[in-house]
């Protein structure tokens, strides 16, 4: 549990220290969210309809900014070796790392995600809602995302492979975080959508750090 | 390496002959190390005897194929018209089987997938790896002749309708898994990487068919046509399933045909390592 939380609180300060963190990925999603109105025209109506769908799609964008780096690095300077032959299992450091991850990217994320919609044109009363999904989503991604960037070690182009490798993943997610807050704007039951999206994260929290000790373990032999 | 098999075994022969690389690079005794997994149980998991059983068989099930695609199509043009689909009905001889075969060759991708990774078997990375892109052709063709099809039926080329978008997820995993696996050097991790991401879509697969279903129906999408308004009748349903068996067949072969391309690529690379490690 100590080493753990040692572990944990190093990644979380190299997530939200190093390399802007949490300000690139807030500055990313705000850049997109204002190519929107730019796109699609500033009139309210439009905007509003495909405004918080558009705002969760951003969102699982700005999921795979820093993914690159998630594990990249240290695979290069070593300390992944080092990790490996510690007394942690990998799937343990896979777990924290990914939560390093949401705390460090997602929560931001999830602040930023309520003001983006509503700018977007989406009601107030949308915010609360537009925030718990988009942390409670941001754990799938960043789980998610932390396997296909273990599973992209070694690879020519990382990057690009990442987002090919995980985009059709973060469908599910997507679809429920989306469909929770459209159910709310039409005045349906959202927590249908909100309980498939919270089943999906934990689904992810508990099997993905596995297959990330798998691929790590691979791209190290 | 622990051999578990008498001097006589075929499986030591083999060993010998393609397992001898040199020790720096252990990655490309490709064909080598299988023979003292477990799954060698399965007769034909030795690429020797894969390879002297496979020799004529691409051949003889091309043949065959060949004669279930001529048969599938005399029916499928001699079946009568559908009542309200017309001529257009034919269409489905050719899609429906296709995206049958999107599916199965996902799950022959993973079924590989998981015997490469957890018995380290060579000739079930080999068979993952000849099954990608098959299916994703046998999935595109889905997709195309879907869109095809949905023109005359639905009034547009695409419908974002829950099965069109859940094969086109698929085809995106098919995308994901050859790009992953193209873009690492070292085969034999590159074979691993992309083994874990092929489990990882099957566990997905139900998910995404699931979720996208949800999205459908919240979203309630303009009323569209309906394909299964009366029951398949036998003259509809003969042709379909002899083109569903003709599509399978067509696979194997392609699938033994393309196994075997990679079996001889990895000898000769592992002989082209000896000569140049000898010289």
């Amino acid at each position: 549990m100590n080493a753990f939380l040692t572990l944990y609180r190093r990644e979380l300060a190299l997530a939200w220290g190093r390399g802007g963190g949490a300000l690139l990925a807030c500055g990313f999603y705000a850049g997109v969210a204002t190519l929107v109105p730019l796109a699609v025209g500033p009139d309210a109506e439009r905007l509003g309809a495909v405004g918080p769908g558009v705002a969760w799609m951003a969102l699982a964008l700005s999921a795979l900014l820093s993914l690159e780096r998630l594990y990249e690095r240290d695979f290069e300077d070593g300390t992944l070796d080092l990790l490996a032959l510690g007394p942690v299992p990998l799937a343990v450091v896979a777990l924290a790392k990914g939560l390093a991850q949401w705390t460090a990217g997602g929560l931001p994320l999830a602040v930023v995600a309520p003001v983006a919609a509503m700018v977007l044109g989406a009601p107030v009363t949308l915010a609360p809602l537009t925030f718990a999904a988009a942390l409670v989503g941001g754990l799938g991604f960043a789980m998610v995302g932390g396997m296909g960037a273990a599973l992209a070690l070694g690879a020519r182009r990382g990057g690009v492979l990442i987002a090919v490798v995980v985009l059709p993943l973060f469908c599910p997610p997507v679809i429920f975080g989306a469909g929770a807050i459209e159910a709310v704007a039409q005045g349906m039951d959202w927590t249908s959508g909100f309980a498939l999206l919270a089943a999906y994260s934990l689904g992810a929290l508990a099997l993905c750090p596995f297959a990330t000790a798998a691929a790590i373990r691979n791209a190290l032999s | 390496m622990s051999l578990r098999y008498g001097g006589g075994d075929p499986q030591r022969a083999e060993l010998t002959r393609d397992g001898e690389t040199p020790p720096e690079k252990p990655d490309l005794a490709a064909v080598g190390p299988l023979a003292v997994s477990p799954a060698s149980m399965f007769g034909l998991a030795n690429p020797q005897r894969f390879m002297s059983a496979t020799r004529r068989l691409p051949a003889a099930l091309g043949v065959l194929a060949a004669v279930l695609f001529a048969a599938g199509a005399w029916l499928s043009f001699t079946a009568p018209e559908d009542y309200q689909q017309g001529d257009t009905v034919r269409i489905m001889f050719v899609h429906v089987p296709a995206a049958w075969m999107s599916l199965a060759v996902y799950a022959a991708l993973g079924g590989t997938s998981f015997f490469s990774l957890v018995f380290r078997h060579a000739l079930a990375d080999a068979a993952a790896r000849a099954a990608a892109p098959i299916g994703a052709a046998f999935t595109a063709l889905a997709l195309a002749t879907g869109s095809l099809w949905g023109r005359p039926m639905w009034g547009t080329w695409w419908e974002w309708d829950a099965r069109l978008t859940s094969v086109l997820v698929l085809f995106l995993f098919y995308v994901g898994y050859m790009a992953l696996r193209a873009s690492i050097d070292d085969e034999q991790k590159a074979g691993r990487a992309a083994a874990v991401l092929a489990l990882a879509g099957l566990v997905n697969l139900p998910i995404v068919k699931f979720s996208v279903d949800w999205w459908n129906t919240l979203h309630q999408p303009a009323s569209v046509f309906r394909a299964d308004g009366p029951a398949m009748t036998a003259d509809l349903l003969t042709p379909l399933l002899v083109m569903g068996l003709a599509y399978t067949v067509f696979f194997t072969a392609l699938w033994i045909v393309s196994i075997r391309a990679e079996i001889n690529q990895r000898r000769a690379n592992a002989l082209a390592l000896r000569a140049a490690g000898g010289a």
